[in-house]
């Protein structure tokens, strides 16, 4: 059993959760994962770390709701307990002396990126991070950034905060501009990587993604995780979750997350419908407190 | 007892003749559609009259067969006596698994192949028998939780809670040492939990396997992966005298042929973990869903093949197809599976081979391409070996796949135990007498030392490696000279 020690709204729909998580959090390094259970009917929920509290034992995850599970867990409060939290897994990102590294985060591929820049910068690399959001308000962890980079650079799809476009907007200036870029790592949306592997493909510049694909276990066991990388299968959980990200098949990546769409929709909606249900009795509940 | 008495009158030669009880079982056409165990297990009158039909060899073949040589005609004697639960602890004394291995063991290849009945008449039926007095056991609940010895002091730590970790932890608790099982998934039992279905092992059994180790005071850490969290050589500094391996063969081999990343493909791993260990089959009371179509075809011809199209059928598919590229002859499913599979509807395809799975523009698996294959030269392995017939290609609509065609070792904790030797295959590689792997201190034993292979082998294996643990921790000789019984399993297992 696992504490929530404390818990924020990021902003719409996007909860970060601090779990007293003291041996994971001993071994844990940049880039790894961890996998959630919230409850004894739950599914197995990998999550990127978000931070790492060393000398307190707490683990950062950020949970963005996209359906059911990530729903209830969202709805979770301070003082109550995940059932499992299974980690650190996956490798650790690569971190060793590259010089001017530049590190891309998008929506809630942001707070992954703040571990890795912060040990990349720790490593005595130069440290640019990137991160993007649709608009204003969906951006999330710019402090946490701007403390682990040397600079910190913010796009906005509508132009209401930073340059008005996305994260590749900005790194295509860098690139154009004559920035020496030794090394990119992006996390994010596969749209998102898809488009920094194109702009970095043509420069020859060195790019990991962390990938997202459906996982169960996390060990190796299942093989649900696969990747395409380089012609080749990859289980993501055991060989990366990070790779070249000049080498991934981030189609087949695509189709595959679709895989449960239909019965996540099914769950959701239950979710949501009963959800309703308790709120519409709370409310009701209420009033009649009061009447 | 009238009945005792008319078994009393006859001869050998008469009991020999004694039918052979059929096990009852549900109904095919009932069951196709539930996740409850098919068959239903012996009656107390029943396993008596079975008991009848042994005839108590004085040079019992049917011990050889057994991997851990279990004292057959003792128990037997035993039930037929009316002393189920002697019969029970009897079995227990070199099994700790009765009611799981009286459910899946392979029989047919160990205990009941070589049972001299079986040369004119059938076999005596030792798994029904081994089954009805475990189960007898524990649905009385008269399984005792035996003393354990004076607390040795020495801690023991084990790795996985397959069949091999499960035994190891009980014997070196009933020895008096402190045992811990680390487990990487949040339930314990290893396959058991996870691969086999529920309508061929009920996970209650499992449970009160788990419950039994816990009694006996047994530590349990779940969702611990050693290697990631803490690896051997931590655990070893932070206290343990030994680490026992048991991480078992769970590493999902696939075919490596065009399209097999498609959507509705499975690994076997995949399709059962999902549908036992996370009760995919009870979604969206469960969280976790699975996605099976109406044609499901699954590649391979061992039980891991036959528990994944059963459960295909079981969740809703109207033809389940297994893919085999040997006959009939060669599976090496237990044939008890074999048989249910085909009386619930099952479509075999033998001599056949895919060659390449085809899909839409969603990435979805829509067709699987296949070669029909006839037997050539015997290979290496002494079978058969399946070669391609030119032009024999078809094409098969499918939606979905599942890949059951054998596991290998996971790597994790060769790759972060340094000095531990592993063979070509990526298996660790122990002394046959003791499990003890190059590193010392450090045992293993079961499917991560033999590769895929039985429960029973894996638990025989732990009961070795016990005996020698507690040797070593001890600073006892590691092979004790004067007893035989010490040897020869360990070598049968390894
Ligand atoms: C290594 C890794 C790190 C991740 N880090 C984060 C993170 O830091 N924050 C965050 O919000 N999300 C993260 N995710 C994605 C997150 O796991 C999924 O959003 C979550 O599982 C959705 O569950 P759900 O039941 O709420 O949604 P569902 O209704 O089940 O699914 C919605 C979508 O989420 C994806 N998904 C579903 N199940 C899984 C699964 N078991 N594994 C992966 N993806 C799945 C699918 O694309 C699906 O279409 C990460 C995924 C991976 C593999
Ligand atoms: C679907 C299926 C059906 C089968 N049917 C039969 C049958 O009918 N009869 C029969 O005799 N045999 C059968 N077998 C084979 C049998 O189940 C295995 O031979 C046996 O379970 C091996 O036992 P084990 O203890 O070595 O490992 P396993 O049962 O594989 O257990 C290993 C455990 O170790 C855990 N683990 C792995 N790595 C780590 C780590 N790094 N840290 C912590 N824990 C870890 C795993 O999660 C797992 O729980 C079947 C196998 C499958 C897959
Ligand atoms: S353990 Fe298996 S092989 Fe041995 S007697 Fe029992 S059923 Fe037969
Ligand atoms: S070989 Fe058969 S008849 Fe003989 S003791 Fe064993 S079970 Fe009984
Ligand atoms: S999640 Fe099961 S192998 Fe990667």
């Amino acid at each position: 059993m696992f504490e929530i020690l404390d818990k924020k709204e990021l902003c719409e729909k996007v909860h970060q959760f601090r779990i007293k998580a003291p041996h994971l959090v001993s071994k844990a390094k940049a880039g790894q994962f961890v996998i959630l259970r919230k409850d004894e009917a739950g599914e197995r929920i990998p999550m990127s770390i978000g931070g790492l509290d060393r000398k307190n034992g707490i683990l950062t995850v950020v949970i963005q709701e996209v359906g059911k599970t990530s729903a209830a867990m969202n709805r979770m409060k301070k003082g109550d307990f995940f059932a499992d939290v299974v980690g650190p897994l996956g490798l650790p990102s690569h971190v060793e002396k590259f010089g001017h590294c530049v590190c891309i985060g998008g929506g809630v591929g942001i707070p992954p990126i703040y571990p890795i820049a912060q040990a990349l910068k720790d490593t005595g690399n130069k440290v640019t991070s990137i991160i993007g959001a649709r608009t204003k308000s969906l951006l999330i962890f710019e402090e946490e950034l701007a403390f682990a980079s040397h600079e910190l650079k913010i796009s906005t799809d509508d132009g209401s905060f930073g340059t008005h476009g996305f994260v590749t907007t900005i790194l295509q200036q860098m690139i154009d501009g004559g920035d020496k870029i030794d090394m990119v790592i992006a996390i994010g949306p596969v749209p998102m990587m898809k488009a920094v592997v194109n702009t970095t493909r043509e420069p020859k510049i060195k790019t990991y993604v962390s990938l997202n694909p459906i996982m169960v276990d996390g060990t190796g066991m299942c093989g649900a995780c696969r990747v395409t990388v380089g012609g080749k299968t990859k289980f993501a959980c055991v060989d990366g979750p990070d790779f070249d990200g000049h080498e991934v098949d981030f189609d087949e990546m695509t189709k595959r997350q679709k895989m449960y769409h239909r019965y996540e929709k099914l769950a959701y909606d239950k979710f949501l419908e009963n959800d309703h249900c308790r709120l519409a009795k709370a409310a009701a509940e209420l009033k009649n407190k009061t009447t | 007892m009238t009945e005792n008495k008319k078994f009393n009158d006859m001869t050998k030669k008469e009991r020999m003749q004694l039918p052979r009880v059929k096990m009852p079982e549900q109904d095919p056409r009932a069951r196709k559609k539930n996740f409850q165990e098919v068959p239903f297990g012996l009656t107390p009158e029943m396993a008596i009259a079975e008991s009848w039909r042994c005839i108590e060899c004085k040079n019992p073949k049917c011990i050889e067969g057994c991997p851990v040589e279990v004292d057959i005609p003792a128990f037997i004697l035993k039930v037929r006596a009316g002393d189920f639960v002697g019969a029970a602890r009897k079995i227990k004394e070199t099994n700790a698994l009765p009611a799981i291995c009286g459910r899946v063991c392979p029989q047919e290849e160990q205990c009941e192949k070589v049972c001299v009945l079986g040369a004119k008449y059938k076999p005596v039926a030792i798994g029904y028998l081994e089954r009805f007095v475990a189960d007898f056991e524990r649905n009385n609940k008269l399984i005792e939780i035996p003393k354990t010895a004076k607390a040795t002091g020495k801690k023991i730590a084990v790795v996985g809670s397959g069949p091999a970790g499960l035994t190891v932890a009980a014997d070196l608790a009933l020895l008096g040492h402190k045992v811990v099982i680390y487990e990487a998934l949040h339930k314990l039992g290893g396959v058991l939990i996870y691969g086999i279905p529920e309508f061929r092992l009920p996970k209650a059994i499992v449970a009160s396997e788990v419950d039994y180790l816990k009694k006996l005071g047994v530590e349990v850490n779940n969702s611990f992966v050693v290697g990631k969290l803490d690896t051997v050589d931590e655990l070893l500094e932070a206290g343990f005298d030994a680490v026992f391996i048991g991480t078992g063969a769970g590493l999902p081999n696939f075919m490596h042929i065009e399209g097999e990343n498609l959507n509705g493909v499975y690994s076997s791993n995949e399709f059962l973990t999902r549908s036992n260990l996370m009760a995919a089959y009870d979604f969206p009371n469960m969280d976790t869903p699975i996605f099976v179509g109406k044609n499901v075809a699954v590649l391979g011809g061992g039980n891991t093949a036959m528990d994944s199209v059963r459960t295909a059928l079981r969740l809703g598919a109207e033809n389940g197809y297994i893919i085999y590229r040997r006959s009939r002859t060669e599976m090496p499913a237990r044939i008890e599976e074999i048989h249910h599979a085909e009386q619930e509807g099952v479509q075999f395809n033998f001599l056949t081979n895919p060659i390449r799975f085809i899909g839409n523009s969603d990435g979805w698996v829509t067709h699987m391409e296949c070669i029909r294959m006839e037997l050539g030269e015997p290979d290496s392995s002494g079978r058969r070996r399946p070669v391609p017939i030119e032009g024999s290609n078809f094409t098969l609509p499918v939606d979905t796949v599942v890949i059951a065609v054998g596991n290998s070792s996971n790597p994790l904790i060769p790759q972060t135990t340094p000095g531990l030797n592993t063979n070509r295959w990526g298996n660790i590689t122990v002394d046959e007498k003791t499990m003890m792997t190059s590193r010392k201190g450090v045992f293993a034993g079961g499917d991560i030392v033999t590769g895929g292979a039985t429960v029973i082998l894996a638990a025989g294996a732990g009961k070795v490696a016990a005996r020698a643990i507690h040797r070593y921790v001890l600073g006892l000789p590691m092979i004790d000279e004067g007893k035989k019984e010490e040897e020869t399993p360990a070598q049968k297992a390894g």
